[in-house]
């Protein structure tokens, strides 16, 4: 056996389905191996893509999703996808060829030194030096993306050593990693306080972020919530963890979210953050969130707690085991009165838009998609104005709602929807994007085509990066620069040539009638959504 | 702006100095001095780091130091409960007349004199790091031509705060 077989046992052996990629030679030991196995392989059109598309695996999955590029300009186009994964805390396993070992250091084709280039993006890599050491290195990397706060692992490996022999083949049953041991249970004295704090609570508040998701905590979080009558609000990433309709949910929090969420947040007296970063974006009003409250900070990872607010209990320990373990003490609350409250604040706060009725309603669209879509359908938001009107008006049910929220990394939709399609082909998804983020994506059209993975896109063309032109109008006084999207190809042109069927949608008035058709296609289809250029999501 | 001096346990393996280091600067911590060198244990390095910053950076500089895989323990060394020393050469430029002023600091600071050259001296000193720079400053009328300082080792006292490793 070589090493590049040993790659494709390991991978086998950690029950991968779908490895996402771009071979070049470096890596084409490792591409003429799995040849030999049922993983299949998908060929993306640029290597930022396959990152994206094994995050739309891993997020539907709970395992990592995994890739594999060639040297050089192949793992340096792929940074940009592992960043947003790190981001985001989404496990990958991404693997890179390597030149030869001896030429390591050498500057030679097509060498680029990926495990210091990723370092900042990573959550560990690896460069192989010896191909007996494949399967403990690959037990260790499935193990380290997967486990505490999971993230991307990347492993180089050389092309000599993916041809070299390997003594014997034995994957390893468990990990032995003496320096690497993530907390799980959270400390029993500060749950008792939490306790205690949520006992005292008039006006308390369970803040999701997105670890509740990957810590796969929805059920054992909503449960508490409910049996205690606590409301909740979201952090953009903690979108679909509740139903949006829920009768506890009172919005996305953040600079981009509900008023009404911002307001609950800020007045309330016992705030639970969970599996949520309290980052810049999420809180509009740092200062606030921990003015006369107690703030009690549930997350995996110690690093988070005390970085962007100072909490008054911090509880480290995987979410899922926090709340089994809270659930199973006393307690009485009574927090009827706050959430009257919170909705008298949800009716006064609502924000009521002035639509352009020559053009697409983005609320009234993606109102009515959502309500159209299936319960468990998979929403894949794109960034830009698109993003936030996603966030703003999605309705979730059972389903799931994906984006980039940590990086904001345009052209996300498109391969995460192709990669979350892939993992659950029997669930409905739609990628959501504007026309510039399809523009930076619309290379993958193709990769739909090719291995018959239905692609359902919608794109709100507004002609403009609306986002920064959004940015522009407010700071600059409307002194727009580089925005302006004039020669975008024509959609239906562009799609049939992908034998894509197309859709378009002018105004609001049609838009049941074309969304039905989108949603009933069993082609791949494009619709079209025409904005007004002038929209503004605040 | 407070001072600490952080030990770092790590896997004795390549890349682990790197690690440490882009963490700091990537994240704009200071770094005032940085030693390795390995363990009794050969499989683990111990790391010695020098930072400075407000107390929530050095809060947040412990914890990702803990976060680092390789990483096995980050510890605090409190200055009342620790031994910290650096090793300094100092090579100065002296005439006939100023050698044996020289001499006499060195002897003061237990110093040693490690070369000896017909226009100038190279001296080794030992201490904690405000030892170092006084004696530093003491030299201030002498041309210092070269400085060369190890950066702080440090290590617990007493055997209650030993950290044993599996």
């Amino acid at each position: 056996m070589i090493g590049a077989e040993a790659i494709v046992k390991c991978l086998e052996a950690e029950g991968v389905q779908y490895v996402f990629g771009y071979p070049g030679v470096a890596i084409c030991p490792f591409y003429n191996s799995i040849l030999d196995s049922d993983i299949r392989t998908i060929l993306v059109r640029t290597e930022q893509n396959a990152a994206h598309s094994a995050s739309g695996v891993a997020r539907l999955t709970d395992k990592p999703g995994v890739c594999a590029v060639t040297s050089g300009p192949g793992a340096t186009n792929i940074i940009t996808g592992i960043a947003t994964a790190y981001a985001d805390s989404i496990p990958l396993v991404v693997i890179t060829g390597q030149v030869n070992s001896e030429l390591l250091g050498s500057d030679v084709f097509q060498e680029a030194d990926i495990t210091g280039a990723v370092e900042s993006f990573v959550k560990y890599s690896y460069l192989v030096r010896n191909a007996d050491d494949i399967p403990r290195i690959f037990k260790e990397a499935f193990y380290i993306a997967n486990s505490g706060r999971k993230g991307p692992v990347l492993i180089d490996i050389p092309f000599d050593i993916q041809n070299a022999a390997v003594k014997k083949f034995e994957y390893p049953e468990s990990v032995n990693l003496r320096t690497y041991k993530p907390t799980v249970k959270g400390n029993s004295a500060q749950i008792k306080k939490v306790i205690k704090e949520l006992a005292k609570a008039k006006k308390p508040i369970i803040c999701i972020g997105g670890g509740v998701q990957l810590g796969n905590a929805e059920e054992v979080v909503l449960d508490f919530a409910e049996k205690h009558g606590i409301p909740m609000v979201t952090t953009m990433m903690g979108i679909g963890t509740i139903p949006t309709n829920h009768p506890l949910h009172f919005g996305m929090v953040g600079n981009n979210g509900k008023p009404y969420a911002n307001k609950a947040m800020n007045e309330s007296d016992v705030l639970l953050m969970v599996g949520a970063r309290v980052a810049d974006r999420a809180v509009s009003q740092p200062d606030l969130l921990m003015k006369g409250k107690i703030l009690i900070h549930i997350d995996v990872d110690p690093a988070e707690i005390g970085k962007n607010a100072v909490s008054s209990i911090p509880l480290v320990g995987d979410c899922k085991n926090i709340f089994e373990d809270l659930a199973k003490e006393n307690l009485t609350m009574d927090c009827s009165d706050w959430v009257y409250t919170l909705n008298q604040y949800k009716k006064e706060l609502k924000i009521v838009r002035h639509p352009n009725s020559e053009y697409v309603d983005p609320e009234h669209f993606i109102t009515a998609l959502t309500e159209k879509m299936d319960d468990d359908s998979v929403y894949v938001a794109d960034v830009g104005q698109n993003q936030i009107f996603s966030c703003a008006y999605a309705q979730i049910k059972n389903g799931r709602f994906l984006t980039s929220g940590g990086m904001g990394t345009m052209g996300y939709s498109i391969p995460a929807a192709l990669g979350a399609k892939l993992a659950k082909p029997e669930r409905q998804v739609v990628a959501v994007c504007g026309d510039g983020s399809f523009q930076m994506s619309m290379m993958e059209l193709a990769t739909f085509r090719q291995h018959n993975i239905q692609a359902k896109i919608i794109v709100f063309n507004n002609s403009f990066l609306g986002m920064v032109r959004e940015y522009q109008h407010y700071t600059y006084k409307d002194h727009y620069s580089v925005v302006n999207l004039d020669g975008s190809p024509n959609l239906e042109k562009l799609v049939s040539a992908y034998d894509f069927d197309y859709l378009r949608l002018d105004n609001n008035k049609d838009a049941t009638k074309i969304i039905n058709k989108f949603l009933k296609d069993k082609n791949n289809v494009l619709l079209e959504v025409m904005i007004d250029p002038m929209d503004l999501v605040k | 702006m407070q001072t600490k001096v952080f030990q770092v346990l790590a896997d004795n393996t390549s890349g682990v100095i790197s690690r440490i280091a882009s963490l700091f600067s990537r994240r704009g911590y200071n770094i005032e001095s940085i030693t390795a060198g390995v363990t009794a244990d050969p499989r683990y390095s111990r790391v010695t780091i020098v930072s400075s910053g407000t107390s929530e950076a050095l809060e947040q500089i412990e914890k990702q130091l803990a976060k680092l895989i390789d990483v096995k323990v980050v510890t605090e060394l409190a200055p009342e409960d620790s031994v910290y020393r650096e090793l300094a050469l100092v090579k100065v430029k002296v005439s006939p007349d100023q050698r044996q002023n020289i001499i006499a600091i060195t002897d003061i600071f237990r110093g040693k004199i490690v070369d000896v050259a017909p226009e100038c001296l190279i001296i080794e000193i030992t201490g904690g790091i405000s030892k170092i720079d006084k004696f530093i400053e003491l030299l201030n009328g002498y041309e210092i031509l070269e400085l060369a300082r190890t950066g702080t080792a440090g290590l617990s006292r007493g055997i209650e705060n030993v950290t044993y490793l599996p």
